[in-house]
């Protein structure tokens, strides 16, 4: 299958190692990866900050960007949710009856990491090795809004090595929030201090998620505390093997460069 | 303008002219179709979840178990006189020198320890009695002021679900759906029971 | 963030049309300088007082997983829950859609049976109409069944000012009226107090604790605070003269209310007194009889976490011999129809005042309802009360959530709250006439991701960040604002040399 990879705004800026772990699964699995070069983002930080009109032609060049592409893969809960709930009712609030459409059209044939593999491609075991103590947080837009259920964890279960620890408390946000967790940084560093300090009983080496957002915010705070504990995406630990880590993985405390 | 049309007004500026014709969605379950065994032992785990008492007997004990129930409710030796009954409960079930409830200011049942009513209906699935304001489940004020409440429950009353019982109700009358005995979650959400409302429920259920 | 897709797409408004201060569509916002819709203080700032109350956030914790654990397990009871919430939804949604008909029509029920009913533009008229209608009793004293609307309002403030006490009997108002406090939540409004202040409250303000003679033993049992709570009205109950109650619902069909409740005060006050106010939202409303098993199947689960709450209490009018004798039902805008207005944040009306969100509320668990600055606080709170004031009176709510979703969920008629939070901060930014630096800011970034060549450069610049961080793989944890409420909790990653599409493109030789 010719996949396009959305590696969006976020990962491809400051974490782009998530991406290229995910264009290197994906051609383990057999499949040619394509990056469309006109994407940037899907829209989703200006629409929930409120500047929907804004939104609008971020959208649209999403859209344009994805036009021809046949199947598009995200490593991310929150832009793939935002693809799908939010791009057409902020195109059609404009007035752009004609994009909506498309925009609904590329929803359908966009798909978050672990929806894809377990849903579309029909695998668990992607025949990946990674000999750490895992804990994996499911972040609340791929959990409440794609509903991706337990497929991260079948995924995981299914790796060589790994050693998965039940996060507890594992449904609770971790305070990111986008912009929230500015405007509403001391709210939101309550909530964090709750995650990490959910994280940090499982004495677990890695905490794992869908999301490269919600993990720079669990990193990010881990990192403050000095304690070891690093954060690393799905994307990351599927596409370890036996031959080789991924690259440009980090295996130094959360959010290393 | 009234407030009244003014605000009527207000309603037909919000909604404009295009108003959504929506259909409500009634594929809930509206009807239990356990058999009546089943749900009377439904209705009683659920009365004694919520700590209310129950006793069984057969349409020809009623009397007898009603005098029980104001044993467990009241403790052996209470006093006839302090037992209220709406005025339509069968004689066969009343205590002997039980008082029936007439006229009197509702205040004044308060003085009385205890209550004797019949129910409307009971709905096995919440484990709640309704009393409807007839003779036989008595006035609001009856079932209200007294500290123990004992209820007759017939065996055709008891319904399964929320839906089957409202059809046999009168919206009219004035309703009172009882589970349980008065009961509070106020402080820091853990239920306690016994507030403002009878502290002790004892139902009687007919087989 | 929406997962309604089948909503149909809201009419635009006009660019520059006024939707905020005090009107929205020309519909008059609850009035200013009248009850508690408003703080005095943005979210954020009071939030950051309330998260250092070490107690607080004890109290509220225990008391809202107590409360999660108990409504998880009555709704997984259930098997048709989903189907029962969609029924609620579109029950919810027809009434809204049929509004004035079902109002007049349920004042021709209730006026058929013996009721009188009022029509309140707002706070004040409903104050007014209430204020009279009780010294026409020639009554000092009133009971109170809880009620937000009348919070809301603050009938009790208008009643004092008119020389009336009023009584409040729910447990949790009384708290937080010996108290001297405020409501913090929905159900539970005196949640953020434990038993031992509850304790102390009652010793220090209840008549039967005072005095060289009084039996002062009074343990911090619940069971023992509500008995307390118990002696401390009774007296009141029975000589009450007037009542005034809110109402979960009214019944169009047969002009039918209904008070759902725990304690027996409900009772007390619906019962003993001759005379009986019903303050009721004019959203209250359900168009037939039957719609009430749908209601009453999705109330008592969700808000706490019973099969059926211990008593509901159903009158039409005036009983002959049973009850009050004199009924009067005021129907209270304030604000409501503003809300109506909005395709999007109409919804919001569907609330039937569970408190589940509240419950499941990440941020609430920790800030308290307090720092909302309206009686309706939480998740709720912070679509409905900016709505009912204008967005600008409440303009901090509708960014204090992280838009995780769980009220969604836990919501029994399915109200889509993070969209309309998320509408909500759209009204708020389109309403602002100044140019914002954070509106200079999004408004950039959105020139530059919709042009993939200006994107790159942006991405490039953000690059330059690696001369900040002096070749350590953190940025500095002082940064100027906004960035600084990040960074005074958690680490910025230094951004990394080449990005991935840089780097992809390397590799496939573009």
């Amino acid at each position: 299958m010719r996949v396009a990879l959305f590696a969006t705004c976020l990962v491809d800026t400051v974490a782009p190692q998530v991406a290229m772990a995910t264009a290197r699964l994906l051609e383990r699995l057999g499949h040619e990866v394509v990056v469309p070069p006109g994407q940037a983002c899907c829209g989703q930080m200006h629409v929930n900050t409120g500047y929907r009109r804004e939104a609008v032609p971020i959208v649209a060049n999403h859209v344009r960007a994805f036009a021809g592409a046949e199947v598009v893969v995200s490593p991310s809960g929150s832009c793939v949710a935002s693809i799908h709930h939010q791009q057409a009712m902020v195109l059609r609030r404009a007035g752009e009856e004609g994009l909506a459409a498309e925009a609904e059209a590329l929803a359908e044939r966009t798909h978050e990491l672990s929806q894809f593999l377990v849903d579309v491609l029909g695998v668990t075991d992607v025949g990946a090795y990674y000999p750490h103590r895992v804990t994996y947080h499911p972040t609340c837009h791929s959990l409440r809004l794609l509903r991706v259920g337990d497929r991260p964890l079948q995924l995981l279960r299914a790796v060589r090595g790994l050693d998965l620890v039940e996060l507890p408390a594992a449904e609770q946000c971790c305070g990111f929030g986008g912009t929230f967790s500015i405007k509403n940084s001391d709210t939101s560093t309550a909530m964090l201090t709750d995650k990490m300090a959910n994280v940090l009983s499982t004495h677990a080496e890695v905490c794992t998620a869908g999301d490269a957002s919600c993990l720079m915010h669990i990193g990010g705070g881990l990192s403050r505390l000095r304690s070891g504990t690093r954060t690393v995406h799905l994307a990351e630990i599927l596409a370890s093997t036996e031959d080789a880590v991924s690259p440009q993985q980090t295996t130094r405390p959360a959010v290393s460069a | 303008m009234s407030a009244r049309e003014e605000v009527l007004s207000r309603i037909r500026t919000a909604l404009g002219e295009r108003r959504p014709d929506v259909v409500v969605p009634r594929d809930y379950r509206t009807a239990d179709e356990r058999p009546a065994e089943q749900l009377r032992e439904v209705l009683v785990d659920r009365l004694e979840d919520y700590k209310a008492s129950v006793l069984h007997c057969g349409p020809d004990e009623v009397g007898a178990t009603v005098a029980a129930a104001l044993d467990t409710g009241l403790g052996a030796g209470w006093d006839p006189a302090s037992v209220v009954v709406a005025p339509g409960v069968p004689a066969g079930w009343r205590p002997e020198g039980a008082t029936e409830d007439d006229a009197r200011p509702a205040v004044e049942l308060a003085a009385f320890a205890a209550t004797l009513t019949g129910v409307a209906v009971a709905i096995a699935e919440t484990g709640t009695l309704v009393l409807d304001g007839s003779p036989l489940s008595g006035r609001r004020a009856v079932s209200l002021l007294p500290d123990c409440l004992v209820c007759v429950v017939e065996a055709g009353q008891v319904v399964g679900s929320v839906p089957e019982a409202l059809p046999r109700l009168d919206p009219n009358a004035p309703l009172t759906m009882i589970s349980g005995p008065s009961a509070t979650s106020d402080i820091e959400l853990q239920r306690v029971e016994g507030v403002h409302g009878p502290r002790t429920l004892v139902v009687v259920l007919v087989s | 963030m929406t997962t309604a897709p089948e909503r149909p797409a809201p009419t635009p408004l006009a660019p520059g049309a006024p939707r905020s201060g005090t009107t929205f569509l020309g519909l008059p916002t609850a009035p200013r300088g009248v009850g508690h819709l408003r703080g005095d203080r943005s979210f954020p700032d009071a939030a950051r007082d309330a998260l250092r109350d070490g107690q607080l956030r004890a109290n509220l914790g225990h008391a809202t997983s107590t409360i999660r654990a108990k409504r998880a397990k009555v709704v997984g009871e259930v098997p048709d829950w989903e189907e029962l919430r969609q029924a609620g939804k579109a029950l919810k949604q027809s009434t809204m859609a049929r509004l004035d008909e079902l109002l007049v029509q349920l004042e021709d029920q209730v006026t058929a049976r013996g009721g009188t009913v009022h029509w309140a533009r707002d706070a004040d008229e409903a104050n007014a109409i209430v204020t009279r209608l009780v010294q026409a009793t020639g009554a000092d004293e009133v009971v109170k069944v809880k009620s937000m609307a009348t919070q809301e309002i603050g009938l009790n403030e208008a009643l004092e000012a008119a020389g009336i006490t009023a009584h409040e009997t729910d447990l949790a108002e009384l708290i937080v009226q010996l108290g001297d406090d405020a409501p913090s939540h929905i159900l539970v409004p005196a949640i953020h107090k434990n038993r031992a202040e509850i304790r102390e409250i009652f010793l220090r303000t209840m008549p039967q604790f005072q005095g060289p003679d009084a039996d002062r033993d009074l343990p911090d049992e619940p069971r023992r605070l509500a008995m307390a709570a118990r002696t401390h009205l009774r007296e009141r109950f029975l000589r009450a003269r007037v009542a005034i109650s809110g109402a979960n619902f009214a019944v169009a069909e047969t002009g039918t209310l209904a008070v759902v409740e725990s304690e027996g005060n409900g009772r007390m006050c619906l019962t003993l007194p001759q005379t009986l106010i019903t303050v009721m939202g004019i959203e209250k409303l359900v168009p037939t009889w039957r719609d009430l098993e749908v209601f009453l199947q999705l109330l008592p689960r969700s808000s706490t976490g019973e099969r059926m709450n211990p008593y509901t209490s159903t009158w039409a009018g005036v009983t002959p011999g049973d009850g009050p004798q004199e009924f009067h039902l005021v129907l209270l805008d304030n604000g409501r129809t503003a809300v109506l207005a909005d395709e999007v944040g109409r919804e919001a009306l569907h609330c039937i005042r569970c408190s589940a969100c509240l419950n499941v509320c990440p941020v609430y668990e920790r800030t308290g309802g307090h720092s909302y600055g309206s009686v309706y606080p939480g998740p709720i709170g912070a679509v409905l009360s900016p709505q009912l004031t204008g967005v600008e009176d409440n303009a901090s709510l509708p960014y204090a959530s992280s838009l995780c979703g769980a009220c969604y969920d836990a919501c029994p008629v399915a109200i889509d709250i993070p969209s309309i939070l998320v509408h909500l901060r759209a009204e708020h930014v389109e309403a602002q006439e100044r140019t914002t630096p954070e509106a200079v800011a999004f408004r950039a970034l959105s020139k530059a991701m919709s042009h993939p060549r200006l994107w790159r450069l942006t991405q490039r610049a953000a690059g330059l960040g690696r001369l900040l961080a002096r070749g350590k793989p953190t940025l500095p944890p002082v940064l100027p604002p906004p960035v600084s409420g990040w960074t005074r909790s958690r680490d910025l990653p230094t951004p990394p040399r080449e990005t991935f599409t840089q780097a992809w493109a390397r590799e496939h030789g573009r």
